[in-house]
């Protein structure tokens, strides 16, 4: 093949004087970077197709690569980037759209790292999270405006008959990741772990697999447009329906599942030939308005007989506030709502990074919005794309959501390095792929031990910053921005996130 | 006793089993020393087996009935009575490779040390977890009661 013009993204430097030539990462390479010369011993790297995943890197048992981005001599171009030279080069080559994985990488503001949480000092006593007890119980779900309460002697007992209710020990969802965009093992990992800490996994729209349906009562199962291996069962088993609108990575399209990665049982989930590439409509064809979206809340509705909670996600996009006060009006009993830095499996490169906005931004508008219109109690609101630790979690509390999605955060914690690549079906890691040499190297008891450390961890922090602001429930805290102040931003966006500047009292 | 126990399913055919079990028995038991300046160098006494996607890290299993104890004419081959462990004493061993011969599950092999001598998984010499366990980045091996 010709000489691409292309150039090589990465730089591998392998230190001869460690290397000792045992060839782990020949073996753990899908993209066949390094080759093994029998006849010099030694082991060569091709530079151009390696993806920077590092999984030579962390497996080398000596230390001797270093993979690095790669400094190219570009004559430095404040306008045309390296990237843009990339994709520019790429799509010379091959006409077709761009296609990426995980979320948007671009340099937009972070809102999380201009928050700053407050903390209790002399006028109001802190809470010692180690001596009393802090509490991260949550209930997803619609609530009552009124409790009618009947007094039997002097206990009360409640007439109203509950809306049902999805209960978390900790505001924290493991996010929709599709059997298919992720391997069996991952999705185990996820399944058990959500057993374990006392939370759900979203099933994504890729169907259930016939062995996770026993863990039905911590499963949120998808009803995307593609409506992949969507049946009596899978509503019934699960705790919770979602029907997902769209998408933070790729909001007005579709879901896209390349053909790579459908293996037989993938197909066997979803109910498509093996090999074909799943692309879901961008639209529900049968959703072309608020009516129409209470037709589907409520047809699911009654195929779980009313008995659990139907969930309805949207991507974060410029009217979102209004969108959401549908979407509630329409029946839905938790509203998902995920920003532009929201992950995925595949998604157009340009859309991925253009289209959308913040979910910090979306947040605060929509919780202000529905409160306004006094339905916040209607909906609990679920927030997802960009979760990065326990601090990003508390924030989105603080400014109003119910609890949060994290997706790329728990793929890290399964040893995801972010090197975008899901989309190939090749991920070294084990995690984003089909292929059943790479599906090993995720081992599910791992996963789910990883992923449960990872809440356990959260959860304490979660408490020390609760117990420091004197709050000794994560219920107390939500919505109230008085425990927010804002540093580095504008008026307008302090307006928006309805947060006062640091330095400002009460 | 304790025993290595194989989980084929998790195996990722990387071989560092291999790796840690070769430098665990080197002279030096450093990795870039082992590799790089220990001549003749020493011998895996794990192997990695690999047919398509499935792969495992096999080792002596000590056995309970043990062919190559059986075979060993010198009695080299013995069973450490504390440990139960099948292992050899080089002192003995003569190298007449019945032990290689008989092993059902080609686990035993020469070593390339200036004797004749057999060499096998001695379960690191019973000191703690063997290496192979230890290294292994998916726990495709563990050290299991049985």
């Amino acid at each position: 093949m010709a000489k691409s013009l292309l150039f090589p993204e990465f730089k591998i430097e392998r230190d001869s004087n460690r290397c000792i030539s045992c060839q782990v990462c020949v073996r753990q390479c899908a993209n066949d970077v390094h080759t093994y010369d029998q006849e010099d011993d030694t082991v060569t790297s091709k530079e151009e197709q390696c993806v920077g995943c590092q999984r030579c890197v962390t497996l080398c048992p000596t230390n001797a690569l270093q993979v690095d981005t790669k400094k190219t001599g570009f004559r430095p171009n404040a306008s045309w980037s390296i990237q843009h030279l990339r994709n520019l080069y790429k799509q010379s080559e091959t006409g077709g759209v761009l296609l990426t994985g995980m979320g948007c990488d671009q340099p937009y503001r972070i809102y999380w790292d201009h928050l700053l949480l407050n903390a209790s000092q002399v006028t109001n006593p802190s809470i010692d999270p180690l001596r009393e007890p802090i509490e991260l119980k949550t209930f997803l779900g619609a609530k009552e405006e009124m409790l009618d309460i009947d007094w039997n002697h002097d206990f009360p007992v409640v007439k109203t008959k509950l809306a049902p209710q999805l209960e978390l020990n900790l505001p924290i969802v493991f996010s929709a990741m599709s059997y298919g965009s992720i391997s069996y093992n991952a999705f185990r990992s996820f399944v058990e772990a959500a057993r374990e800490v006392g939370t759900y996994c979203n099933s994504g729209e890729g169907g259930l697999h016939p062995d996770f349906y026993p863990y039905g009562n911590n499963i949120i199962v998808q009803v995307a447009s593609g409506r992949f291996g969507v049946h009596r069962d899978y509503l019934q088993v699960a705790s919770a329906v979602e029907i997902k609108i769209g998408q933070g990575a790729k909001p007005g399209i579709g879901g896209h599942l390349p053909g790579e990665k459908v293996s037989s049982d993938v197909s066997r989930t979803r109910k498509i030939p093996e090999g074909s590439d799943a692309i879901s409509p961008a639209p529900h064809h049968d959703i072309y308005s608020i009516e129409d979206l209470q037709r589907l809340i409520y047809a699911i509705k009654e195929s779980i007989h009313y008995e659990k909670p139907v969930s309805v996600k949207i991507a974060a996009v410029h009217n979102v506030a209004p969108i959401a006060s549908g979407v509630i009006r329409a029946g839905a009993d938790i509203v998902a709502i995920d920003g532009i830095r929201g992950g995925t499996g595949a998604a157009p490169l340009v859309i991925r990074d253009n289209v959308g906005i913040p979910i910090e931004l979306a947040l605060a508008q929509v919780d202000e919005r529905l409160r306004q219109e006094g339905i916040r109690h209607r909906a609990s609101l679920v927030i997802a794309g960009g979760i990065r630790s326990s601090a990003d979690v508390i924030k989105a509390i603080a400014l109003g959501a119910d609890a949060v999605y994290i997706g790329t955060s728990a793929l890290v914690a399964l040893g995801c390095h972010l090197c975008q690549k899901c989309y190939t079906g090749k991920c070294n890691w084990g995690i984003a792929t089909q292929d059943p040499y790479l599906t090993k190297r995720l081992n599910p008891n791992i996963g789910k031990r990883h992923l449960v450390n990872l809440m356990r961890a959260w959860a304490f922090e979660i408490k020390e910053m609760l117990g420091g602001m004197g709050v000794n429930s994560i219920q107390s805290l939500r919505g109230n921005k008085e425990h927010l102040r804002a540093v580095g931003l504008t008026r307008e966006e302090m307006q928006i996130l309805g947060v006062k500047p640091a330095g400002e009292g009460w | 006793m304790k025993k290595i126990v194989i989980y084929e399913e998790y195996c990722i055919g990387c071989r560092l089993c291999e790796i840690s079990c070769l430098v665990k028995h080197s002279r030096s038991g450093k990795i870039i020393k082992a590799f790089k300046e220990e001549y003749p160098r020493p011998v895996s006494r794990v192997h990695v087996e690999e047919e398509g996607y499935l792969s495992f890290a096999l080792q002596c299993r000590h056995c309970v009935d043990a062919t190559c104890i059986e075979y060993c004419m010198t009695g080299a081959m013995h069973r450490d009575e504390k440990t139960g462990a099948v292992v050899c004493d080089e002192e003995k061993c003569v190298g007449c490779w019945m032990c290689i011969m008989s092993c059902p599950f080609g686990v035993i092999q020469r070593e390339k040390k200036e004797r004749r001598i057999a060499s096998k998984c001695d379960l690191c010499g019973n000191d703690g977890e063997p290496s192979c366990v230890t290294n292994c980045p998916n726990e495709a091996l563990s050290y299991e009661e049985s």
